[in-house]
């Protein structure tokens, strides 16, 4: 069980998506999750090792660490990158439920069951808003955990058991700092993506819901 | 999940490539991603825990660590790899979207599509002409941009492609100037140079392959040229042989009258 299971979950969903849709896939793929397992997972890995206080009081380190990182940013990058990708799954149990329903009934139900229309229109626009929500509730929680999306190379800390205020330096702030401010502009261009997406598809119905009135009224 | 998924996209764009594409292919997953992921990362594995300052102030190995190294050349080579390879994604991107026509025409039952069935539009190779040609075009382009960028990138932030054995460090909280030393230097300017050395290959590549795809454009421009001047008198040769031909067949058969009356 691994990010795997994510690839195979992004490409299943390509099937079902307009042109941006895919785009966004390949975005997320590409650029968040590759960058992810290839470069910056290596850069946390030793966070905690490499966090040094000045002072040999035992308790300090870890105290001081736990204050200042309560979820660390890798994580809390690979939390954001499941919640991102999961509302898609919901367009797949829709299309999954058409087929089925069409194989129960032994008859031809929908046009076409991977079309975007109808109900699976509904899902796949809540899809779209979810995923929207999720990227920005994360980016709102990076900002205000860490207060922005700087990381400083010394913080000062003074909880117990620190004897006073202690000088603690975090290790690789500046690579720490550029991946962040990618993961910041990666999900940015998500959130453009979607909502352009969004307002392609709103657009696109409200136009044909607009015609087939017309229609009818002609007739 | 690793560099074995961008493999599977990329070679799927191998099909599509011209020789010169597939050779770059085949130079940037063994000489650049399998270098760096069997070598070079155990490489620069212990890069922060190996690296030593003549000091026993606790901060001042992190800080000078930080000052020297902002990004870690294994991670910028992560990130190059991943820049480079993304435009051959246009490329997939536009040959999916030329399929996905292909057979949209042959649900449609349309008369001008070609082809008989789905599984020979899936296993069709496109040429690269007409929109496919600026498209691939365009991500050769865009390619030899980010190598440059990058290469340059390196010899900017690190002044050079060597790694020195010892750096002098100022930076508070080091009460002093503070001699740094670097683990295995002589490795790591090694593979650096390996890895700058392939980039060039690979950039050379590109060039040739931009070259290669602009002389051929060239030259069926000028074919198509040469053929519309050329058939107007190839019609007009055309047309004296059929009236050559005519007159042979009216006399012939003038010939044949004349014989049957007498």
């Amino acid at each position: 069980m691994s990010w795997g299971f994510l690839r195979d979950l992004l490409s299943g969903v390509n099937e079902y998506s307009t042109g941006t849709g895919r785009m966004w896939a390949a975005v997320v793929f590409v650029f968040r999750l590759l960058v992810y397992v290839a470069a910056a997972e290596n850069i946390w890995r030793y966070e905690h090792d490499e966090f040094e206080c000045n002072i040999k009081q035992p308790g300090c380190e870890n105290v001081c660490f736990d204050h200042f990182f309560p979820v660390s940013h890798i994580r809390l990058w690979a939390l954001q990158l499941i919640m991102v990708s999961t509302p898609s799954i919901l367009v797949v149990f829709h299309v999954a439920y058409r087929e089925n329903r069409e194989k129960h009934h032994n008859q031809k139900l929908y046009r076409n069951p991977r079309e975007i229309d109808g109900g699976l229109l509904c899902t796949y626009l809540i899809s779209l808003i979810l995923k929207t929500g999720f990227e920005i509730i994360f980016l709102v929680l990076f900002y205000k955990l860490y207060n922005g999306f700087k990381i400083p190379r010394l913080v000062k800390c003074d909880i117990r058991p620190c004897p006073s205020t202690v000088d603690c330096y975090i290790s690789k702030p500046t690579e720490k700092m550029i991946f962040l401010c990618f993961l910041v502009a990666t999900s940015c261009l998500c959130i453009i993506l979607n909502l352009s997406e969004l307002s392609y598809l709103v657009f696109k119905y409200s136009v044909k819901c607009y015609l087939k009135r017309d229609t009818k009224k002609q007739q | 999940m690793d560099w074995g998924a961008l493999q599977t996209i990329l070679g799927g764009v191998n099909k599509h490539s011209t020789s010169i594409g597939k050779i770059w292919l085949t130079v940037l997953f063994i000489f650049r991603i399998m270098i760096l992921v069997v070598a070079a990362e155990r490489v620069w594995g212990d890069e922060q825990d190996d690296f030593v300052c003549n000091t026993l102030q606790p901060g001042c190995k992190n800080v000078c660590y930080d000052h020297f190294f902002p990004i870690s050349h294994i991670r910028l080579w992560a990130l190059q790899l991943i820049f480079v390879s993304t435009p051959a994604l246009l490329v997939a991107m536009h040959v999916a979207y030329r399929r996905h026509e292909k057979k949209r025409q042959l649900r449609k039952g349309d008369k001008k599509c070609e082809y008989k069935d789905i599984e020979e539009i899936r296993s069709q190779r496109f040429h690269i002409e007409g929109s496919l040609w600026w498209t691939y075009a365009s991500s050769i382009f865009f390619r030899l941009i980010f190598e440059a960028v990058f290469m340059y990138a390196f010899y900017y932030m690190y002044d050079g492609y060597q790694m020195p054995r010892l750096m002098k460090c100022s930076a508070w909280p080091c009460p002093n100037t503070v001699d740094c030393f670097v683990s295995r230097p002589t490795e790591k300017t090694v593979f650096t140079i390996f890895m700058i050395a392939v980039s060039s290959i690979c950039i050379l590549l590109n060039v040739a392959e931009l070259c290669y795809l602009l002389t051929k454009f060239f030259l069926r421009r000028s074919k198509k040229a040469g053929n519309s001047k050329q058939q107007p008198n190839h019609e007009n040769k055309e047309e004296t042989k059929q009236n050559e031909m005519n007159e042979l067949i009216s006399d012939s058969c003038q010939n044949t009258v004349i014989g049957f009356s007498s």
